[in-house]
């Protein structure tokens, strides 16, 4: 059965908790997509966190141009995480968001399983409300295979990280592995308090004109509409084996997308590249998303949160939202 | 009229507000087979953008040609009292191609006012802009906001046909001595251009140099700051996503401190001191 459009114009619940974190809505930025500039564009108090690009302790130049290229309906990009390391970080980025009431995640990245550790230790810092682990890097101590390959390698530098510091821990998988689901488990006993499913997948163009790749990197990480089947099944498949949240990202560009990935399972979702086309999204999709569960009559967002109507699904429960 | 540039320098700053403003077409015409005018009602703030300064304009989809990303354009125009901007922009691939299908009374969206703009000093006198192609679109507003502080404009303007000069028209009307330089009839060479810029420099009439549009074009301006020890300054183009500062896509290598640095030419530019810049 449709419920009517909201006639009870019954206020909606938008709040989620998410791997330690409570958070107003469930909308919040991916990882490099996001930055200070955007408080030019919007009010950057409506969003449910902000996550920032991912960090490494010393300075890193990144990769050659062109550093992205557009494809159908998304982009490649080989930026190759510049940056200007952990004291630029902690004494200039941090406190700008003290002026802001989100909550700060911050990305971080390292060689080593120590790297992370060390990084987790010294960003647990007042301002810093949790830590979200770029595991997609590769390792130099496993001839640089990335730790979100294997689950060994991602149980193994989860566990450290988890002994060095006690904020929210989410951990991001990469969908460039055999067995996500593997490897999301393996997050999960290593102590991480959610995973982000998921970074960008392996792609590359190639310029027919002068034969040379697109990308001064040749490879790159496709993401934005293109990917969103592709992070959907897996966080979908991921959901439904594990206890902690599963935080969806890839391809998301509108409210439906958002609830797409409820649905499937997530708990929260992350915004990247449809901001590059639409600085305004999050908000939109924000938004969107309480006029959808108005229009539905849902009163708490949660409720959409892994009720996809499938196999598996308990008939009465999946029936109550229809 | 236009506000002053000291008004709206304040807009150059990287905390003023941007918006993605839903604008109209008034008018799209062919300049010539190459490159097009766009002319479209904004309204403010997008129209107190300053020279410099540029717009991500979300391209149309058309037919085959549809562009996932923005497209950088450099403003070509901003009146904040008619409420209008305006473009001019050369078709290159398929972004500016899908663009052109825009007719008068379509709609579509454009994101800014963005960058840091040109810096115009109160102690100069007398200024050379030095341009080729579509880039002279980025350098005419910098001449009108400089003719309105009293500061004299020489225009030295590079194309490669005499129909492929843009814009000599707003130069001459802001009564700036327009020099054109033709590839057709030679006059485009580097020595020329030295030779111009040389008796220019002579006549005291260079306190500062402004480029855009040439890599060679940019390294003569470069020389010849460095020669003369005057200011200059180049806006510069790279791909770009964002056009906010996020993505670090628009990277290019500038020279501070003696040691090569990236800066972002959507958010630390496009336009930048000479001195820093390096050649592309
Ligand atoms: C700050 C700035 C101001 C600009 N102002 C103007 C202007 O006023 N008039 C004008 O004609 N052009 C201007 N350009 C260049 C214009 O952005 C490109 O010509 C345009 O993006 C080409 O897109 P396309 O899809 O037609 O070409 P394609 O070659 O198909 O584009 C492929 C990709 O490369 C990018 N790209 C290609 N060439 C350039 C370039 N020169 N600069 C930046 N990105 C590029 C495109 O944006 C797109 O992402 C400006 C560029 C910048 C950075
Ligand atoms: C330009 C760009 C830079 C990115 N940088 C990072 C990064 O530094 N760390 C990270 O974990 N993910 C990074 N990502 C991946 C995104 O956070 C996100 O996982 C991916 O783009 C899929 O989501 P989307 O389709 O919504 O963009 C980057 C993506 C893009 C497009
Ligand atoms: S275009 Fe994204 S940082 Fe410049």
């Amino acid at each position: 059965m449709v419920t009517a459009a909201s006639s009870s114009a019954a206020p909606v619940s938008l709040g989620v908790e998410v791997g330690g974190l409570r958070l107003q809505n469930p909308v919040m930025p991916a990882s490099g997509t996001f930055a200070e500039g955007l408080a030019r564009v919007m009010d950057l108090n409506r969003l449910g966190a902000f996550v920032t690009k991912t960090i490494t302790r010393e300075f890193r130049a990144g990769n050659p141009v062109p550093r992205v290229c557009e494809t159908t309906e998304g982009l490649i990009n080989s930026i190759g995480i510049p940056s200007k390391g952990l004291d630029y970080f902690r004494d200039n980025v941090v406190p700008f968001y003290r002026a802001y009431s989100p909550p700060l995640v911050v990305s971080i990245s390292a060689p080593t399983v120590d790297g992370f550790a060390s990084m987790a230790r010294d960003l647990t810092i007042p301002g810093v409300a949790a830590i979200e682990a770029n595991i997609s890097c590769p390792n130099i101590e496993e001839d640089g295979r990335s730790f979100a390959m294997e689950p060994r390698l991602t149980e193994a530098v989860t566990a450290a990280m988890r002994r060095a510091t006690a904020l929210p821990l989410w951990v991001k998988l990469t969908p460039n592995t055999g067995d996500i689901v593997a490897v999301a488990r393996a997050a999960e006993a290593g102590g991480a308090d959610a995973v982000v499913v998921a970074n960008t997948i392996l792609a590359m163009r190639i310029d027919t004109e002068t034969f040379r790749p697109k990308l001064g990197n040749v490879l790159g990480g496709l993401s934005g509409p293109a990917v969103k089947p592709i992070a959907l099944r897996m966080v979908y498949q991921c959901a439904d084996k594990l206890a902690i949240p599963v935080i969806g990202c890839g391809g998301i560009a509108t409210a439906e997308d958002a609830v797409e990935f409820m649905l499937a399972g997530a708990r929260a979702v992350q915004v990247g590249t449809t901001t590059f086309v639409r600085p305004m999204a999050m908000i939109e999709i924000i938004d969107g998303l309480a006029a959808f569960c108005a229009r539905r009559g849902i009163a708490d967002v949660n409720a959409l949160v892994g009720a996809v109507v499938d196999g598996n699904a308990a008939p009465e429960e999946a029936e109550a939202l229809l | 009229m236009l506000q002053s540039l000291e008004t709206r320098s304040a807009w150059t700053a990287n905390d003023a507000p941007v918006s993605d403003v839903e604008t109209i077409v008034l008018s799209h015409e062919a300049v010539n087979d190459e490159y097009r005018h766009l002319v479209l009602r904004a309204g403010r703030p997008a129209t107190l953008a300053a020279p410099g300064q540029f717009f991500h304009l979300l391209c149309p989809a058309s037919g085959q040609d549809k562009p996932y990303l923005r497209r950088p354009m450099s403003t070509y125009k901003a009146d904040p009292e008619a409420g209008t901007l305006e473009f001019l922009y050369k078709i290159a691939g398929l972004g500016t191609r899908a663009l052109t299908t825009l007719k008068p009374g379509d709609s579509f969206r454009v994101l800014g006012p963005l960058g840091v703009g040109f810096t115009l000093d109160d102690s100069w006198r007398s200024i050379v802009v030095l341009g080729r192609g579509v880039g002279l679109a980025t350098l005419a507003p910098l001449a009108e906001a400089a003719a309105r502080k009293g500061i004299g404009v020489t225009a030295i303007l590079s194309a490669r046909r005499p129909d492929l000069v843009m814009s000599a028209e707003r130069f001459a009307a802001i009564g700036a001595d327009v020099r054109p330089v033709l590839d057709s009839d030679g006059s485009s060479a580097p020595e020329n251009v030295r030779a111009i810029l040389g008796s220019l420099a002579r006549e005291g009439r260079a306190d500062a140099i402004f480029t855009c549009g040439s890599n060679r074009l940019f390294r003569l301006a470069k020389d010849f700051a460095t020669e003369q020890g005057i200011a200059g300054q180049v806006a510069l183009e790279q791909q770009m996503a964002c056009g906010l500062g996020m993505c670090f896509c628009c990277v290019r290598k500038f020279e501070v401190d003696g040691e090569l640095v990236d800066k972002r030419v959507c958010w630390d530019g496009p336009v930048f001191d000479l001195k820093e810049a390096t050649s592309w």
